[in-house]
């Protein structure tokens, strides 16, 4: 089993036709992922490899059974490419896009709640379910089916914690990459929960870096809740304060959100964090005894 | 984005909320010219985007246009240290001239976008004047909190809450009640990831002022916003890091002797953490973007050498949809674009590591090679002289 993406996922490419869109979608579909349908305002009825292209989410959903969006448009549409996904009724969207205005986020995030969608992102590489479905820009080939659920706020250095626990023969169930802006979808409270009660995940890798208190607050359900081992790494452990390092959201704000505060949290919580960002694997290894 | 405090009084102004009247001098003369217009004492303030220019000496009450043109010549030209500029200072090229004002009490305002609630948060506190992480550190029951609804924005209630929560009674409240819903309105319109307002004055007349004005914008809605971006001051930030934008990479200068090239934040990030991990120091954060392509990676070179403390630089590329090889291709075609005179350790991680990293080990360049991140990082760290 896995979380929010399987075999049965069928995903419509909000963005298909632009540069990002059409490569990623042919990444995607030579995974195995089911790319149902494209989506374009005012390109309906063209295709992009055999895949059709809708002017609206809505008419994607009805016509090729959609349930899951991915979204490649440019930041200032993200807010209603989003939205339009929301109110067409698939249950997942999964945005890539960087550089959406927080404001933006903000207010959508607020609308959604009201809505049975779960949103993964922004500015994030996606959710794969090695074997089954890759939905976003993350290299497939370095995932193997596994049970070690993967979650984390970077891109490639969760390709990094991948190939490390791949190169060890450890596969992955899910991983996911929530995002680096300030204001995200899926929390990492959000899928510690979901994969604590998915019975083929044995463990969770779970990456945060410097900014805000996503990593705190996860510390305490972890603590409250959590009943699999966690190991995590804290990127940022020698970030200045005050600097943005990338991510909109990785930034130490008025002596807040430190790599130190976040590693004592989550050690006080029972959490093994590796020190360093080459050990993510030995340390899965060796909390489930591999 | 940043923006100085006379330009921030000026956009205040223009959603009517009330702040000090002055002018913006580049020369004592000018300065002296504008106390004299003012008539009686006048402020004179240095104009840096850094904090804490009070106590750094950037900050000075005069009684008059003799005097300010004193004030500002010590001033202009010379550099301010505060305890945010770090040792080196700012210099100061321009000076806000104002009134002085008669002040009967100062409290703290402040705006941000809460990342816990994911709403915008008004902070007030009676504590004026004074930094509010420490407010916040030693008398937090002195912070008073209220979060706008994202659909429905600041209601009048929440201000009024505000006013009254800091001891404000009658005209004065409803002052204050309405300079929070304008700057709230200002906030969302420009944008804004910070607004500061330390000290808002209550004057001896039972006005509400803005004393000074802090406002920071988000750098992603700044496409919606080119009147906010005609107002960035160039000279206030890094030279480096402000050529690195143009480029489209992301650089932030440190102080160590390894230089960093790498894709991705987080990995960004981590390989700076190794890096100290294995006894030496990271001389910058770089992120040369997902495709690590020749043009990228030459400009990443010129910055990084461009940092005399740089003795070694760590390429650590994980190679997930680009292929290694291609990266690699890239690297040494960059290497060759820029006088190299360092020696380079490169990591190769992903899609064609092998190929790439024979194709660095055959280029004849100053290159080693490795594999895996601890290794790359020890191999930077003896190149650079060695742990520290």
């Amino acid at each position: 089993m896995s979380i929010l993406v399987n075999s049965d996922t069928r995903i419509v490419v909000q963005g298909i036709t632009g540069r990002e869109g059409t490569f990623h979608t042919k990444q995607c579909v030579e995974y195995g992922s089911k790319v149902v349908a494209g989506v374009t305002p005012g390109k309906g009825g063209q295709d992009v490899n055999g895949i059709p292209v809708y002017n609206t989410v809505a008419t994607a959903v009805e016509k090729e059974g959609a349930n899951a969006a991915l979204i490649f448009v440019p930041p200032a549409f993200c807010g209603d490419a989003i939205m339009e996904a929301a109110e067409a009724g698939v249950e997942l969207v999964v945005c890539i896009t960087e550089g959406i205005p927080t404001v933006d986020m903000v207010k959508v995030k607020d609308a959604i709640k009201y809505k049975s969608v779960r949103l993964v992102g922004p500015n994030c590489p996606g959710v794969i379910t090695p074997g089954q479905c890759k939905m976003g820009i993350m290299p497939g080939f370095i995932h193997k089916p596994g049970d070690v659920g993967v979650i984390s706020r970077s891109g490639t250095l969760t390709y990094e914690a991948v190939a490390q626990l791949t190169e060890l023969g450890i596969g992955q169930s899910t991983c996911i990459g929530i995002g680096g802006d300030p204001v995200i979808g899926t929390t990492f409270i959000d899928l510690l929960r979901l994969f604590n009660g998915d019975p083929d995940t044995s463990a969770v890798v779970m990456i945060g870096e410097i900014g805000g208190s996503a990593e705190e607050e996860a510390a305490a359900f972890i603590r409250d809740e959590m009943n699999k081992p966690v190991v995590s790494f804290i990127a940022g452990q020698t970030a200045p304060a005050g600097k943005r390092m990338g991510h909109a959201g990785a930034i130490i704000a008025g002596g807040k959100g430190t790599a130190a505060e976040k590693i004592a949290a989550l050690e006080n919580a029972g959490v093994t964090v590796s020190r360093s960002p080459a050990d993510i694997g030995a340390e899965i290894a060796k909390v489930l005894g591999r | 984005m940043k923006i100085h405090e006379y330009q921030a009084k000026e956009l205040l102004k223009q959603y009517g909320i009330p702040t000090t009247d002055g002018g913006v001098a580049t020369s004592a003369q000018d300065a002296a010219a504008i106390a004299r217009d003012i008539g009686g004492k006048v402020v004179v303030k240095a104009q840096i985007h850094a904090g804490g220019r009070g106590k750094g000496g950037g900050v000075k009450v005069v009684d008059g246009p003799v005097e300010a043109e004193a004030a500002a010549a010590g001033m202009l030209g010379k550099p301010l240290v505060t305890y945010q500029t770090g040792p080196e200072g700012q210099v100061v090229s321009k000076v806000l001239v104002e009134g002085a004002v008669g002040i009967a009490s100062e409290l703290y305002l402040g705006m941000v976008v809460d990342r816990a609630t994911e709403k915008v948060a008004f902070m007030a506190s009676t504590e004026g004047g004074v930094e509010i992480e420490k407010v916040a550190a030693e008398t937090p029951e002195k912070i008073l909190k209220e979060f706008a609804d994202p659909g429905m924005g600041l209601m009048p209630y929440q201000a009024r809450n505000l006013a009254y929560g800091l001891g404000l009674e009658g005209k004065t409240a409803s002052a204050a009640a309405s300079f929070i819903l304008k700057l709230y309105k200002l906030f969302v319109e420009k944008d804004c990831s910070l607004a500061e307002i330390n000290p808002l004055i209550i004057t001896n007349d039972g006005d509400v002022m803005a004393l000074d004005a802090k406002l920071n914008f988000d750098d992603n809605a700044m496409y919606r916003h080119p009147e906010l971006v005609e107002l960035r001051d160039l000279s206030e930030e890094d030279p480096s890091e402000v050529k690195a934008s143009a480029d489209g990479l992301s650089y932030i200068k440190l102080d160590g002797a390894v230089g960093c090239m790498v894709n991705g934040a987080g990995l960004a990030m981590a390989t700076m953490d190794i890096i100290k991990l294995a006894g030496g120091e990271p001389a910058n954060f770089l992120d040369v973007g997902g495709g690590a392509n020749e043009e990228s990676v030459t400009n990443a070179f010129k910055i990084i050498l461009s940092d005399e403390n740089v003795k070694v630089v760590l390429v650590n590329i994980f190679g997930g949809i680009v292929r290694c090889d291609i990266v690699a291709q890239g690297v040494i075609a960059a290497a060759k674009n820029v006088d190299l005179k360092v020696p380079v350790v490169v990591r190769l991680e992903g899609t064609n590591a092998d190929e790439g990293l024979k194709l660095i080990e055959e280029s004849g360049l100053n290159f080693e090679t490795a594999k895996g991140l601890k290794a790359a990082a020890e191999k930077a760290v003896a190149a650079a002289g060695g742990v520290k």
